[in-house]
């Protein structure tokens, strides 16, 4: 469920999931908009990726950032990300499902601001990234 | 054994790299949308109030993160993770200045010995100094042993 203002939080909530893309295509078009290139072969070849040591092609640490924050758009499409702060735990694998979970951690009404703790877990429910955010509401 | 203390005493707070960037907004809006945005101030540049997200800034913290004079620890620094602090939007084709320090250094030790941690902080201005954004960016080091 979405929520329009601060009024519709409830601490202990959790977040509508969020289920991203992880094709090669995303993360590959991820890696060249921020000017990583193909990294390569670690964002866009699964063969190329192993090359250099690596399981395989993964997602970039920062896209998870990406996904959390539109997880948080999803679920209140005007709020406004003041702070957010990942923890890279472990590689998150391109092509491999992940899901992306989120909790109201607290509830500042008088700020207008929501806590969040927040992460990214693979398919094996092994957490891959986790996160906090501090975002504001709107207020009425 | 690296004293914390000493590294945190000679390389805090101590700017030691600055870089100009400028953002295309057909970049901003493929990055956003290929992390599965929606909201259109991040998908599409023709939107009033177009701005980068957190994900897009934490990207220009890439790169060297270390004093050139900082030791070595022994271990390759990883990425520890990224975090953003936003206090105004960031627009494309805007000059936008980072500035680099070290924030934070802090050990962890564990059964295979101890990590260090270091936080090198990236403040984004525009040209007339406002702050726009602050990048921290968390390498962990293992720290090789002695004997």
């Amino acid at each position: 469920m979405s929520v329009k203002t601060i009024n519709d939080v409830e601490f202990g909530a959790e977040l509508p999931t969020f289920e991203p893309d992880t094709s090669l295509e995303k993360t590959a078009a991820f890696a060249a908009a921020v000017g990583w290139g193909d990294g390569r072969g670690r964002f866009t070849d699964h063969e190329r990726a192993r090359k250099q040591g690596l399981p395989g092609a993964l997602v970039p640490g920062i896209m998870g950032m990406g996904f959390l924050t539109a997880t948080i758009h999803q679920w209140c499409p005007d709020a406004h990300i003041e702070h957010i702060d990942t923890v890279f735990r472990a590689p998150m694998m391109a092509e491999q499902p992940c899901i992306i979970g989120a909790v109201v951690t607290d509830i500042d009404e008088d700020e207008g601001l929501v806590e969040l703790d927040m992460t990214v877990k693979n398919s094996a429910d092994e957490t891959r990234v986790f996160g906090t955010a501090k975002v504001r509401l709107p207020r009425d | 054994m690296v004293d914390i203390e000493d590294l945190k005493n000679n390389f805090l707070n101590k700017d030691f790299d600055s870089k100009e960037f400028i953002l295309k907004a057909q970049n901003i809006a493929i990055a956003a949308r290929a992390s599965g945005e929606t909201r259109p101030e991040f998908t599409d540049p023709a939107h009033p109030d177009f701005q980068a997200p957190p994900a897009v800034l934490c990207s220009l913290a890439s790169g060297r993160h270390l004093p050139i004079d900082f030791p070595s620890l022994g271990g390759i620094p990883m990425d520890g993770g990224k975090a953003v602090t936003r206090y105004m939007p960031v627009r494309p084709d805007q000059k936008i200045i980072g500035r680099t320090h070290l924030h934070d250094i802090y050990d962890k030790k564990g059964r295979s010995g101890r990590m260090i941690l270091v936080v090198a902080r990236m403040e984004l201005y525009d040209e007339d100094e406002n702050h726009l954004a602050t990048t921290d960016s968390r390498m962990v080091i293992r720290e090789k042993s002695d004997s």
